[in-house]
């Protein structure tokens, strides 16, 4: 098909055909922009946390005042939890993930180095967290009964108490030690005394977003036996049946043991997570809505101008018909005017996309938008102006010859 | 001549209902959408202390150990227990506290009420009079219960109805963390929006409930919240005076500009003599912010809210676009209607400023709907988990701001056509009749 008249055509109507490249290049940029900031949303939101999530419940709870008998209540408070008939475990932390509030240290791998390598997030440890949690120990052990550590010794001034082990992520054994194996290898973190490794899990997520993505699972466990006025986290893990049974139970344990202590939470582990995420499900939601908006509003503009142009065209359209054209060639005519238009948006509003992250990614630390993401609102953009055009496009097929032997 | 041509505006809107009610749409989904997050914008970017936001300014300095030093680095952005004290001590600022957030346990004595808990503020005596903060009774303490770790408390008018049902409380006793203080002051309803003087916790909160001396409570070791950076071995003890920690936030009243730069000096030189002493090991580097430098600094506006700030006004471009383009047509629908009113004499002026009252006709109605689009926004915005949620209404300023834009923004949208519109020929028109 010959489309040197559909140019000759749209250049008596040069500012209606910009307006209406420029809204498609807009919308183009707009929508190509907001899916690459949906797809981070919901990257985000599904990101592994290495802990069986629709197991896990906790119950949070502080004293009123203090406590000098902290250390014996903890002790009473996990074995009335491990008696509440459906736990399998508990233990007491000083953190939970999906939290935000959380414990960060630096890490060192020589003593006498000043520069820390790298700040990752402290789990204090009792004997069945990492059951507790469900997480995964991909090498090396667990705790050895000996290692643990009472809180309070660690805490005592002057105390002379070391740290002897750690189990960190395969996250942060990688990027301690990148191309070696990290087990059995040590670190400096708490105290001037060296750290040993000596297991690793394949997830653990850190419970804030400190140090960014890539620091996403720093994460290490001290074999530190915590009491309840460290954090006040109580984890319990049972099936995922009977969890709001165990919650309740254990509020009444825990108030049993000793009465003068507020409850602060008691959520199940799949609460925190998509509490942790509501911010992020109604960006995402929100960007949803204005491409959709967009694309409606954009499809409303092309319908108008096309078929401002079919009435106005009206009399050509008949002369051309009588002149032998089919109505296939009518309908083809406005069709491609319409992808010839539509194109030369996506062009533009592809440069623009690009041009409106790099603006982004200057001012909100985004990543680089992948180019995958161009064809995806180049065919979108496409597609639409070829349906919003089809009903215009129609009423011009069906124009006929007759008009062209009619005055106007 | 303007009523007769918003008759004819409405005549012309009866013969295209869709194209009208298209054109409106558009515009108030537009405006719509801008002025929800235009509001939201305005109110999380907004001065909390107007009028004495310029004379608040918030210290910095740099007490750490050269471990880690990086040259032209910014300063802690919190203060040492030690520092706080010693310029409290000096008193060199027409006011000045040294603060730090906490969470306490309440036991009331009112039947039928169960122990909760509640944030908390430490602060200093200059902290009411500096931030301007209201009382409903009494008043906050003075230097004197600074001194002397008195176990008074200010509470917040919410606490008040709660524990006193609402009445003047003041001399009442409050049980705190298993000691009992006494009321001496009552706050009114008091929101710094954003919660400037502390930028740890919930930026966009509301005001802590109890406020009591930090001498106090420090001393009886009291929850402490927020964040604490360490960097040598405190010995167990993080809020002691000697403990290698920041965790105090320290704001001075400064009236004048000069006063600002001998304050700015003397922080200089107080660095420096710490630095002599030995304490200090960093080269001296202090930092003097006003309220809303400090705030520009912390970047306060989520991220989030800027973004949907941007995109709104993305998509009102795209909706004026679309009017743009749709009045165009609608316009050079009328060519030959137009070309008969010029041959009857009517100027090009006329024809300009008939077409400007139609566009202007629709913006004026985009807007309204608009407007009505913006309250349902702003409810929306209103069910959202953020604190700052409930925040989110519409303010005069903010009313007239979307008329103002909804007018502009039609009338902009309405030139392109209209001027296209007064430069039709009428010969031509006549002759294709």
């Amino acid at each position: 098909m010959d489309i040197r008249p559909i140019f000759t055509a749209l250049r008596r109507h040069k500012t209606a055909a910009a307006l209406i490249v420029i809204e498609i290049a807009l919308s183009c940029a707009i929508i190509c922009n907001a899916l690459f900031l949906i797809n981070g949303r919901l990257e985000r939101m599904d990101r592994v946390s290495g802990m069986a999530e629709d197991e896990v419940v906790r119950v949070q709870l502080t004293g009123i005042g203090r406590d000098d008998n902290a250390e014996a209540l903890t002790k009473a408070d996990l074995a009335s939890l491990r008696a509440i008939p459906g736990v399998k475990f508990a233990s007491a932390t000083n953190q939970v993930a999906f939290n935000n509030s959380s414990w960060n240290s630096g890490v060192r791998l020589r003593q006498d180095q000043t520069h820390q390598n790298l700040n990752a997030t402290v789990y204090m440890a009792d004997d069945q967290m990492i059951d507790t949690l469900g997480l995964n120990l991909v090498s090396g052990r667990k705790f050895n009964p000996d290692e643990f550590i009472e809180w309070e010794a660690l805490n005592k001034p002057d105390a002379k108490v070391n740290i002897p082990s750690v189990i960190i992520t395969r996250s942060m054994a990688n990027a301690l030690y990148p191309d070696q194996d990290a087990l059995g290898k040590v670190f400096y973190s708490w105290g001037d005394e060296p750290i040993k490794i000596v297991g690793i899990v394949e997830h653990m997520v850190r419970p804030s977003e400190q140090g960014g993505p890539t620091a996403y699972e720093y994460s290490m466990m001290f074999p530190i036996r915590v009491h309840y006025n460290v954090g006040g986290h109580y984890l319990m893990r049972t099936e995922p049946g009977r969890r709001a049974e165990v919650l309740k139970a254990a509020e009444d344990v825990l108030l049993k043991n000793n009465p003068n202590r507020i409850i602060l939470e008691k959520q199940t582990l799949e609460e925190m997570r998509s509490n942790f995420y509501r911010q992020d499900r109604s960006m995402a939601w929100l960007l949803v809505a204005v491409c959709v908006a967009l694309l409606i509003v954009t499809a409303l503009g092309i319908v108008g101008l096309a078929s401002f142009w079919v009435q106005q065209r009206s009399k050509q359209i008949g002369v051309r018909r009588a002149l032998g054209a089919t109505r296939r060639q009518i309908l083809r005519y406005f069709q491609t005017e319409n992808f010839l238009l539509a194109s030369l948006g996506i062009v533009i509003g592809m440069a623009l996309a690009y041009g409106i992250n790099q603006a982004l990614m200057g001012k909100y630390e985004l990543a680089r938008l992948p180019l995958y993401y161009l064809p995806v609102g180049a065919v979108l953009l496409w597609l639409l102006g070829q349906i919003s055009v089809l009903g215009p496009a129609l009423r011009a097929a069906s124009v006929p010859p007759a008009v062209a032997t009619r005055s106007a | 001549m303007f009523g007769y041509y918003f008759q004819l505006a409405l005549r012309s809107f009866k013969r295209n209902k869709v194209l009208t009610a298209l054109m409106v749409l558009a515009i108030a989904l537009g405006i719509g959408a801008s002025m929800t997050t235009l509001t939201v914008f305005y109110i999380l970017s907004g001065d909390p202390m107007p009028g004495r936001s310029h004379t608040l300014f918030y210290v910095q300095m740099d007490p750490q150990s050269m471990d880690g030093y990086v040259a032209g680095e910014e300063p802690e952005e919190q203060v040492t227990r030690f520092d706080a004290e010693a310029l409290l001590r000096e008193k060199k600022a027409d006011r000045q506290a040294m603060m730090t957030g906490g969470g306490l346990s309440i036991e009331p004595e009112k039947q039928g009420l169960s122990p909760f808990v509640v944030d908390a503020r430490y602060t200093s005596a200059d902290f009411f009079p500096m931030f301007d903060a209201p009382f409903d009774h009494g008043n906050g303490w003075t230097a004197r219960e600074d001194d002397s770790q008195a176990r008074v408390a200010v509470i917040s008018r919410k606490l008040n109805e709660k524990l006193f049902d609402g009445g003047n409380s003041v001399g009442k006793s409050i049980r705190i963390d298993q000691n009992e203080f006494r009321v001496i002051g009552v706050l009114k309803d008091w929101r710094p929006t954003p919660r400037f003087y502390d930028m740890n916790s919930d930026r966009y909160g509301e005001v802590e409930q109890v406020f009591l001396p930090f001498s106090t409570a420090v001393n009886m070791k009291l929850g402490r919240n927020g964040s604490m950076n360490c960097w040598g071995d405190s010995n167990g003890d993080e809020t002691g005076v000697n403990a290698p920690c920041t965790w105090i936030q320290y704001w001075a009243q400064l009236d004048t500009p000069e006063k600002v730069e001998a304050y700015r000096q003397y922080l200089v030189n107080y660095s420096d003599q710490q630095r002599r002493a030995g304490r200090f090991e960093r080269p001296t580097n202090i930092r003097l912010r006003s309220v809303m430098e400090w705030l520009d600094f912390k970047k306060v506006v989520p991220n989030d809210v800027r973004l949907q700030t941007w995109l709104a006004f993305g998509f009102l471009l795209v909706c004026l676009i679309n009017t743009v383009g749709l009045l165009l047509a609608k316009f050079m629908r009328r060519s030959s209607e137009i070309g008969v009113r010029r041959a009857l004499g009517a100027s090009k002026g006329a024809i300009f400023s008939q077409a400007l009252v139609e566009a202007g006709t629709i913006g004026l109605a985009g807007g309204v709907l608009g407007l009505g689009l913006a309250l349902l926004g702003l409810w929306a915005v209103r069910q959202q988990p953020a604190s700052y949620a409930e925040l989110a209404h519409l303010d005069p300023v903010m009313l007239l701001t979307t008329f103002g834009l909804a007018i502009l923004a039609s009338v902009l949208a309405g030139l392109l056509p209209a001027w296209r519109a007064c430069q039709v020929t009428p010969a031509i028109q006549l002759k294709s009749q």
